[in-house]
Formats: structure tokens, C-alpha cells, sequence
């Protein structure tokens, strides 16, 4: 941040390529919708919090689902919740993100077996970027998943070649 | 690796799966139907509140709850009574201990070796009990003060938190969800150095419940958005079956600790709070605020003692095996049994029938303390304004996990 | 009070035959008693001034299992006041259980009966909203019956695993 802060500074030029730019500004402005479900909600509450202070990451939780782009699901989510889940999830403004936050929404979790009213994984429900293990996961494991989702928009590209030539393919043949 | 998204979407599923129980078209003129959750910050969770006003003024409030039913009594009549104790922390994830020790309480009666426990055992269960009750205390505050629209508290309430957490995680090594009080025993015995950190805790703790109380507490804003609102006179109260700092915000002196006696209470000197009605009638939501606060300061009380205990009369020996007493094999005999202890927001009760012939209850029954509480939102909203349920809901303090279990 | 006067209480009002079985190992002690006079019965312990009963604590479900056909309703009373403890339980047939409501009595009795319904299918009579409570309306089956098996998919969503 200081190079360009000093760059900047000084009425100097930046030349960088346009995407990097832009993911440049979306990795550095997540903004979490708050949407606890269960347990690890208060560990995200936690992260939130005075000890591990998100805001030094540009992460701001939301409480509308219209103004996020990242959704944490913090905890299990039952067949109840799922419809809940998805209609969120339509309502977010795309590039969306989804960080699966706990065993439970991982895969189950400890309800794998018995809970017959508990989604083993909500990944069933809307697609998931990253996962972030533990029952409940600790900040720090939490702080963990989101800078891995920094890397993934870090190596997203705005032009995707390889559907653009795949569809060129689909029309030629 | 990752599962191919199964769903199907239909537009009609949100009402499929929950209808509303009201029909906007059987309404008068002037009413409205307003959902609140299960997406919503001050529903602590995912409570859905289908709320019917008359301009600004509520006329009906029906919760629906499930959105995290999670099963716990197939998991309790499934397996072993020492691997359901994951799943009880699991149910008031802010106060897992206080919910573990009334359920190993509850089988140890029921095979009968509550009296060969060491005094030791009882005396840092309770310690770790109310360290938790404090910190489930201090989130139940400081939301509440994020509800009525204070946003400073919150931030300190989990920074004094945090220190509790981290004891709780020297002792168990997990920073929530404990299973550290065992049937029969503990997981292990205290760290070396904890009951002197745990003091100085006590310490700092002090001034900074004092300093909550100043800034929350006496705020006059504050004391304009909770006093004479959701007033909740005791015989409503009981009738509802509300238990816990409810009730004794209404004015009785009805503590489990107490009137139960369980564990090593009885040895113990602490005051049980009731509201008085300082700043508005009896029972209103800043008597059930103050009663939530006064209780931070008897559970210091509490832990004092029992360190002033474990360092002294009871104190580290190199030959204290926690786990002396965990029995073998936990079978108890056939019988029908209900135990009920005092968690932070309530009476947590669990029933167990035993059928003699298995280490695996044939049922398991927890009542929630926060799902009977919840129920009388409905009956202290009304004719209120939807500001002023926020602030019935938050004195409530529902933990969601409890009420869908 | 002690439970043998309690017994002697609820005798003397409603008849010898009015007790089904006393189950003294239990704790609390239990009184089983008919359905039919369940709710004269709750409104008895909960009036009456030497026992006033005003807390209905919890309300359980439970199933006896297909071969035995029968499911209970457990009541755990205690009196604030006088500081004793009671169960009431009731015995139902499997098929169609039915029992009376206690909404009249205890406002608390009306979530706890709904969750009963909700898990076990047990019907109770003059409830003000016996609608399911925790799981969705439009699921299948009361899942703690001891014959329960889950639906295999809802919403496409696999159930289990």
C-alpha cells in the first residue's frame, strides 16, 4: 500500500492492466452479508469484534443481502433455512462469493448421521468458493478462508478466453 | 470435494415450506403484514417474526421458529449418554457449559454417584459454569445494546469476552463448544496458573461492568427505550412458564442455584438480583437489562469463592485424577427422570427415560429455556410500536440453537 | 407435599379408578392417570390451594415403539410457592393418539404441545394452532416415532447423507 500511496502522492502515473485493477478493488472492499445461522455466527461476530477487527481488511459486515458481496454461511443449514439460503443468494448483486464457514455447512458436520433435517453441505444449495473447516472454525481459520478468497479474485479475469473460444467452437460447428 | 448444487428452485417453496399464518386478505383495511427474518440482524438468528401492525402499532406477532431445528433429541436416543454431551453444547452454544453440567448432572443422579464426586470436580465445574454464564451474559448486553441502537458496547462486551474465552480454551482447548464436564468427572484438571489468572480476571473484570453500567445502563436514551416497555407482570410470567433472569426481572426470587440447591451452591454466598422497578414499572425490559448485569457481578462473587477454594481447602494435589469417577460403562436403571438446572437465560430441564438394558437413553427430552421464553413475545408486543418488540425481543435474549434444539 | 397425599387428593376427588399406575421410581414421582379426565385433572392440581401447581415445566412426548402401540404424553409439574414436583402421564393408542389441550390452564403448554405434535403426530384437542412448529409444513412423517424414516429427497436435496 505505501508504493502507491507514494506514487499517488506525487501526481504519478500507475499503469496496471484494467482486471487487475478491478479485482484489486474488489478483494480489497468484501463486504460479508451478516448472516449467522448458528454457532460459528457468534465466532464470526467474534471476528468482527474488537480482538480480531476485520475492518482492517476492508470486510464491513452488511445486513442487506442487495449491498454484499461475499456471503459467510456461519453455521448449519437445515432443509427449513435452505429455501431462505438460495433466495438470498438470488438476491445478491453479482460477482458473489459464498464462504461455507463450519463442519455443519461444510458437509453436515456432527449431524451427518442422525440429523435427518440438516443439509449436508450447503453446497447443495448455491455453490460454494471456499471452505473453511472446524466446529466452530477460530477467527483466525476464518480470517484464513477470506484471504483465500482474496487469492481467488486475484486470479479471476473480467474476459474468460477459454468460454469465450469454447463457444466460438459451439457456433463454428 | 464439493457436491453439484441439488436444489430446485421454485417460486412457491418459501411459502411451501412456512406458510403465513395470516391471509392479507382477511385483514382490515389499515393492516399490514410485516416479516422480520430469518435474515435480520436484531432476531439474534434465524427467527422469522411475522408481525401484523396497524400503522406503527402491533397488533399481532407470530413467531416461526425451526430455521435451525437441529435435531438433538434423534442425536440424544441415538447414542451413548457421554457422546450425546457434544450435541447439548451444541444447543445453547453461548453457555455450553452451564448446559453440560445440568445434563451430566442429570445422568449422574440417575446412576446414582452424584455424592462420590470430588468436591474439587464440583468446584471447577462451577467456576467454568459461570464464566460462562458471563460471557453468555455479556453477549445477551451488549447485543441487546446494538438492538436498542448503541453500537459501542457491543465491541467492549466482546473484548471482555475474549478473555473468558481464552480461560475457557486454556482449560478445554476449544473456544466454545467445551465438552469439557464429563459424566463421572471433568475432561482434565485445571492448568497450572489458571485459578491466578482467573483471579486477575476477576479483577479487571469489576471496573469494566461498572463502567458498562454507566455507559448502558443510566444512558438516558437507554432508559427511555426499555423502562415501562414489555412489562411482564409474574403471574403472566409463570403462567408462560418463564424461567431464569425473566422471571426475576419480574420481582421474584426464583434462582435454581438456590431453591435446587445443586452442585456446591449451597456452600457458596451469592445474592439472587430481582427487578425493583427503578426507572419504570416492575418487569419491564430495564428490570430484566439490570438483572443480567447484577448477575455478571454475583458470578464474579461466585468465582472468587470457588478459586479462594480450589487454591486452598481443595487445592491442586499431585494424585487429583479428574476422571477417577467417570464410570466404565454409564448404564443406568430403567426409570423415568427429569432434571433441571440454571443456565443463563433459564431452566434448562432434560428428560431422560432409561430403559436399563443400554448405555443409550430410550429418550432424551431438553427443554429449552429460550423456546418457552420466546413464547410470550407475542402476548407483551401487542399494542406496542415495532421499535419498542425489538426491545422485548432483545430483553428476552434467545439463543437459537436452544429454541429449535 | 408429599406424594402420598397428593394421591390421597386426587382420590378422594375423582375415585380410586381415576389413578391407571403409580411409578414411584421415577423422579419426580409419576402418576399415570387416564386421558379422558386430563384436563379436570391438571385444572384440580393446578386450583387447588394446598398443591397449586402453577408451573408447568415441560411436556414430553414419547413412543412405546410399534409392537407395544402405545405413545405417552409426560407432564412435569412443580409448585413454585410450595416447591414440589409432580408427573402426570398419560397413555395414548398409536394409531390417532388424541389427548385434550392444556392451553386453558398454562399459556406455556401451547408451543410445547405444538412441538410435540410436531415430532410425534400427537393431536390435541381444542389447541388454539396446532400447526407443525419447527419442522416445514410441508414435510413428511413425525420423526421421532420409532418407525420413522425420512423422506429420500426434499427439494432434491438428498436427506440423508
Amino acid at each position: 500500500m505505501g508504493l502507491l500511496d507514494q506514487k499517488l502522492g506525487q501526481g504519478g502515473i500507475i499503469i496496471t492492466k484494467f482486471e487487475d485493477l478491478i479485482n484489486w478493488a474488489r478483494l480489497s472492499s468484501m463486504w460479508p452479508m451478516s448472516f449467522g445461522t448458528a454457532c460459528c455466527a457468534i465466532e464470526f461476530m467474534s471476528t468482527a469484534g474488537t480482538p480480531y477487527d476485520l475492518d482492517r481488511l476492508g470486510i464491513i459486515p452488511r445486513a442487506s443481502p442487495r449491498q454484499s458481496d461475499v456471503m459467510i454461511v456461519a453455521g448449519t443449514v437445515t432443509f427449513k433455512m435452505a429455501d431462505r439460503v438460495r433466495r438470498l443468494y438470488e438476491q445478491m448483486a453479482e460477482p458473489r462469493y459464498v464462504i461455507s464457514m463450519g463442519s455443519c455447512s461444510n458437509c453436515g458436520g456432527p449431524y451427518w448421521e442422525h440429523g435427518y433435517h440438516v443439509v449436508k453441505g450447503v453446497d447443495r444449495i448455491i455453490p460454494v468458493d471456499v471452505y473453511v473447516p472446524g466446529c466452530p472454525p477460530r477467527p483466525e481459520a476464518l480470517i484464513g478462508g477470506l484471504l483465500k478468497l482474496q487469492e481467488k479474485i486475484k486470479g479471476e479475469s473480467i474476459v474468460a478466453p477459454k468460454a469465450i473460444e469454447n463457444l466460438l467452437a459451439k457456433t463454428d460447428a | 470435494m464439493a457436491n453439484e448444487v441439488q436444489y430446485i428452485f421454485d417460486n412457491q417453496n418459501l411459502q411451501k415450506s412456512e406458510p403465513q399464518k395470516f391471509n392479507p386478505e382477511d385483514l382490515k383495511r389499515e393492516e399490514m403484514i410485516i416479516n422480520i427474518g430469518p435474515q435480520h440482524p436484531s432476531t439474534h438468528g434465524v427467527l422469522r417474526l411475522e408481525v401484523i401492525t396497524s400503522g406503527e402499532e402491533i397488533v399481532d406477532v407470530v413467531p416461526h421458529l425451526g430455521y435451525l431445528h437441529r435435531c438433538f433429541e434423534k442425536h440424544a436416543e441415538s447414542l451413548p449418554y457421554n457422546q450425546t454431551l457434544p450435541f447439548v453444547d451444541r444447543m445453547d452454544y453461548l453457555a455450553a457449559m452451564n448446559s453440560e453440567h445440568a445434563f451430566v448432572m442429570g445422568v449422574e443422579r440417575m446412576l446414582g454417584i452424584e455424592n462420590t464426586i470430588d468436591k474439587r470436580v464440583e468446584y471447577i465445574r462451577v467456576v467454568v459454569a459461570e464464566l460462562n454464564r458471563l460471557a453468555s451474559h455479556f453477549i445477551a448486553l451488549g447485543t441487546y445494546a446494538m438492538d436498542i441502537g448503541a453500537i459501542t458496547p457491543f465491541p467492549w462486551m466482546l473484548r471482555d469476552r475474549e478473555h473468558i474465552l481464552r480461560l475457557l480454551e486454556w482449560a478445554s482447548g476449544a473456544r466454545m463448544l467445551y465438552n469439557y464436564i464429563w459424566v463421572g468427572g471433568l475432561f482434565y484438571d485445571l492448568p497450572v496458573g489458571f485459578e491466578e489468572r482467573c483471579l486477575e480476571f476477576c479483577q479487571y473484570i469489576k471496573p469494566k461492568l461498572k463502567e458498562f453500567e454507566e455507559l448502558v445502563l443510566q444512558n438516558k436514551i437507554f432508559v427511555d427505550r426499555t423502562a415501562n416497555v414489555g412489562v411482564l407482570p409474574v403471574g403472566l410470567a409463570i403462567n408462560y412458564g418463564i424461567t431464569g433472569p425473566m422471571l426475576r426481572g419480574s420481582g421474584l426470587k426464583f434462582d435454581l442455584r438456590k431453591v435446587d440447591a445443586y452442585s456446591v451452591y449451597p456452600e457458596i454466598d451469592f445474592d439472587i438480583p430481582v427487578g425493583k422497578g427503578e426507572m419504570g414499572a416492575i418487569g419491564d425490559c430495564w428490570d430484566r437489562t439490570w438483572v443480567r448485569m447484577e448477575e455478571c457481578h454475583q458470578s464474579v462473587k461466585i468465582i472468587e469463592q470457588c478459586l479462594t477454594k480450589l487454591t486452598g481447602e481443595h487445592k491442586r494435589t499431585r494424585d487429583f485424577d479428574p476422571r477417577a469417577t467417570v464410570p466404565k460403562k454409564i448404564r443406568p436403571k430403567a426409570q423415568d427422570f427429569y432434571v433441571r438446572a440454571e443456565n443463563p437465560k433459564g431452566e434448562t430441564g432434560f428428560f431422560f427415560r432409561a430403559d436399563g438394558r443400554s448405555d443409550i437413553p430410550y429418550r432424551c427430552k431438553a427443554r429449552g429455556a429460550s423456546f418457552v421464553n420466546l413464547s410470550v413475545l407475542g402476548e407483551l408486543s401487542k399494542g406496542g410500536l415495532i421499535a419498542d418488540m425489538i426491545a422485548i425481543l432483545g430483553s428476552i435474549d434467545i439463543v437459537l440453537g436452544e429454541v429449535d434444539r | 407435599m408429599k406424594f402420598e397425599e397428593i394421591i390421597s387428593n386426587l382420590t378422594s376427588k375423582f375415585g380410586e379408578e381415576f389413578i391407571v399406575a403409580l411409578h414411584e421410581n421415577a423422579s419426580p414421582k409419576c402418576i399415570e392417570i387416564n386421558a379422558n379426565g386430563l384436563v379436570e385433572a391438571m385444572q384440580y392440581l393446578h386450583g387447588t390451594e394446598k398443591l397449586y401447581f402453577d408451573s408447568l415445566s415441560c411436556i414430553t412426548g414419547l413412543d412405546n415403539g410399534v409392537e407395544a402401540g402405545t405413545m405417552e404424553v409426560i407432564y412435569n409439574l412443580y409448585s413454585i410457592p410450595y416447591g414440589h414436583h409432580l408427573m402426570i402421564k398419560v397413555k395414548l393408542g398409536r394409531e390417532q393418539p388424541t389427548v385434550d389441550s392444556l392451553t386453558s390452564i398454562w399459556k406455556t403448554a401451547d408451543w410445547q404441545e405444538r412441538e410435540v405434535f410436531d415430532l410425534y403426530g400427537v393431536h390435541f384437542e381444542n389447541h388454539p394452532d396446532l400447526r407443525r412448529i419447527l419442522l416445514p409444513a410441508d414435510w413428511e412423517g413425525f420423526p421421532l416415532r420409532k418407525d420413522y424414516e425420512h423422506q429420500t429427497y426434499y427439494r432434491g436435496i438428498k436427506v440423508a447423507e
